[in-house]
């Protein structure tokens, strides 16, 4: 949302720098799953303080409710049963935007401004700028962002920038009753993610480890995860999550290709003309014919 | 007409095609807006880049169903011939100005214009369905989605370029416009650029 005075260092669309003079720490939520008890209290403080109200949906007979990210909707809880070390595992995670260092959201939005990173690493929707054309969805790696049935733009999980924008952590964070979800500086969540991971190593997670991705340059909203070897585990985390080649080819070598493309015919129209000049069959006044037919023969001749 | 003048498009047939040629650039130009940044502001030819994005698509479909309307016009007038091949093979003959081959209504050129629009008409109306929100899309798997978003934006720019080689040809070869524009050819162009089809028309042997 539009509401921040942060330093913003990308914006969608723009194909100028932004200003870069201000340097801020980035920051990070991390949300360990496996403290976390599923109660959902961080979906509820943030449809408190962002006032966005989900209608109420159908028990479906798992806990999933509501049972997918929404434009009213903008984290929501997903819960897998899983048999690993040969007992049930209920995996619980807390989806919703990542905040990728390098947003996939971005890189597809056609409009100037729609989507903006801040130098901290929360990248943003500023709705008012955009068109709901849906190319987000689709530049999205981890498939969050939705598009308003109501308004036809595109909502998904801000961080609470404007939260953090007055030094506060996000709303889930706040209120989080057993401490999964935290935040800070990147630095410092990794320093208590690490901890976290060799705890849990000790206990016999010993593939636990921080869920960071770095075919997106790394994500600002991290996970510690019990199973870091199988995320697909946790509701489909996917394993080595990066911008799909086929946007990489439509927003990266199509656009090269194609200026040279557009470019040649129009070059080729203009020196062609200027070089061979109009093909004249005509026409008006006979004598212009014969005029024409005269010089052409001539030419023929001398060729 | 003056008796001088050989009819070549009747009004309907050039109705049909400026519809068409209207909804292209309309259509090119919004589409290279969302396509290139640095020309997002060419969304204005439909008011505001909101009212662009919602525009398009339904224009894109009444281009589609004119062209549609061509395609039935003209489809037997562009089966390839071996005289087509021909030109197409002293394609640089022809670009000097002379004549190759013994051309119908169409040059192997044209022919070949009018099947390289018809691949791009069909690729740009099943992608741009299946991208098209909120109406198709929220339907369709996101897999799908991006390619059909990469097809549609590759397709547009084979069909941009060949607009503007279309365009160029016509301007090139002098009273070719007034063809589309009054519907008449005069008896030196048909006879110069497409000896068969002068004949055919006026049943001259000559
Ligand atoms: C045949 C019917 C067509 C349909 C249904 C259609 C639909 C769409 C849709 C849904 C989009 C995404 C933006 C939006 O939601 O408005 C789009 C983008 C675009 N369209 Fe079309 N369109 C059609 C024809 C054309 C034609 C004839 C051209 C031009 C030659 C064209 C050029 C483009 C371009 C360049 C883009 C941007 C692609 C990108 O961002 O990479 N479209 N179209
Ligand atoms: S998770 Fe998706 S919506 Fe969030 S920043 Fe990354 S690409 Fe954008
Ligand atoms: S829907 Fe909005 S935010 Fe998403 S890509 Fe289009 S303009 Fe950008």
């Amino acid at each position: 949302m539009a509401l921040q005075s942060l330093d913003i260092t990308r914006r969608s669309a723009s194909p100028t720098a932004s200003p870069q003079a201000r340097k801020t720490i980035e920051i990070a939520k991390l949300i360990d799953v496996s403290t976390c008890i599923g109660c959902k209290a961080c979906q509820v403080a943030c449809s408190e303080w962002n006032d966005i109200r989900e209608e109420v949906g159908h028990n479906i007979g798992v806990y999933d409710n509501p049972t997918d990210l929404s434009a009213d909707a903008w984290t929501v809880m997903r819960f897998a049963e899983e048999e690993s070390n040969g007992k049930l595992e209920w995996l619980i995670r807390k989806d919703g935007c990542m905040h990728c260092a390098d947003p996939g959201c971005l890189k597809a939005c056609p409009s100037p401004g729609a989507i903006i990173q801040y130098s901290n690493g929360i990248v943003d929707f500023h709705q008012e700028n955009c068109i709901g054309c849906g190319y987000c969805v689709s530049g999205c790696p981890f498939n969050v962002p939705r598009i308003s049935q109501k308004d036809n733009k595109a909502y998904k999980c801000t961080l609470c920038s404007d939260r953090v924008a007055v030094g506060q952590e996000p709303a889930c964070v706040k209120t989080c009753p057993t401490g999964a979800i935290q935040f800070g500086s990147k630095e410092d969540m990794k320093v208590v993610a690490e901890q976290r991971v060799s705890d849990l190593k000790t206990r016999g997670y010993d593939n636990a480890g921080l869920y960071d991705p770095q075919g997106v340059g790394g994500t600002h909203v991290m996970y510690v995860l019990h199973h870091a070897d199988k995320p697909e585990q946790y509701s489909g985390l996917p394993k080595d999550p990066q911008i799909s080649p086929t946007v990489q080819l439509w927003k990266g070598w199509l656009k090269p290709l194609a200026t040279i493309g557009i470019a040649a015919a129009g070059l080729f129209g203009f020196f062609h003309y200027i070089t061979v000049g109009p093909n004249r069959a005509d026409d008006e006044d006979d004598s212009q014919a014969a005029a024409n037919v005269g010089r052409k023969e001539k030419e023929e001749d001398k060729a | 007409m003056k008796p001088q003048l050989i009819q070549r498009y009747s009004a309907p047939e050039r109705i049909n095609h400026w519809v068409v040629a209207v909804c292209f650039i309309l259509l090119a130009l919004s589409g290279l807006a969302f396509f290139y940044p640095a020309f997002f502001w060419l969304t204005g030819v439909f008011g505001t880049p909101q009212l662009a994005r919602i525009i398009h698509p339904f224009v894109g479909v009444l281009m589609f169903v004119a062209f549609a309307r061509q395609f039935f016009r003209y489809w037997h007038h562009n089966l390839l011939t071996r005289d087509d091949i021909q030109w197409m093979k002293s394609v640089k003959t022809v670009m000097q100005g002379h004549e190759v081959g013994d051309t119908g209504k169409y040059n192997g050129g044209q022919k070949g214009m009018f099947w390289m629009m018809c691949a791009c008409m069909l690729v740009l109306l099943a992608s741009g369905v299946i991208a098209w929100r909120p109406y198709f899309a929220i339907h369709l798997p996101i897999p799908l989605i991006r390619v059909a978003l990469l097809a549609h934006a590759c397709a547009a720019i084979a069909l941009i370029a060949s607009i503007i080689v279309h365009v160029y040809a016509a301007f090139w070869v002098k009273g070719t416009i007034r063809a589309m524009v009054e519907g008449v050819v005069t008896h030196a162009w048909a006879k110069k650029h497409h000896p068969r089809w002068y004949r055919e028309v006026t049943g001259k042997q000559k």
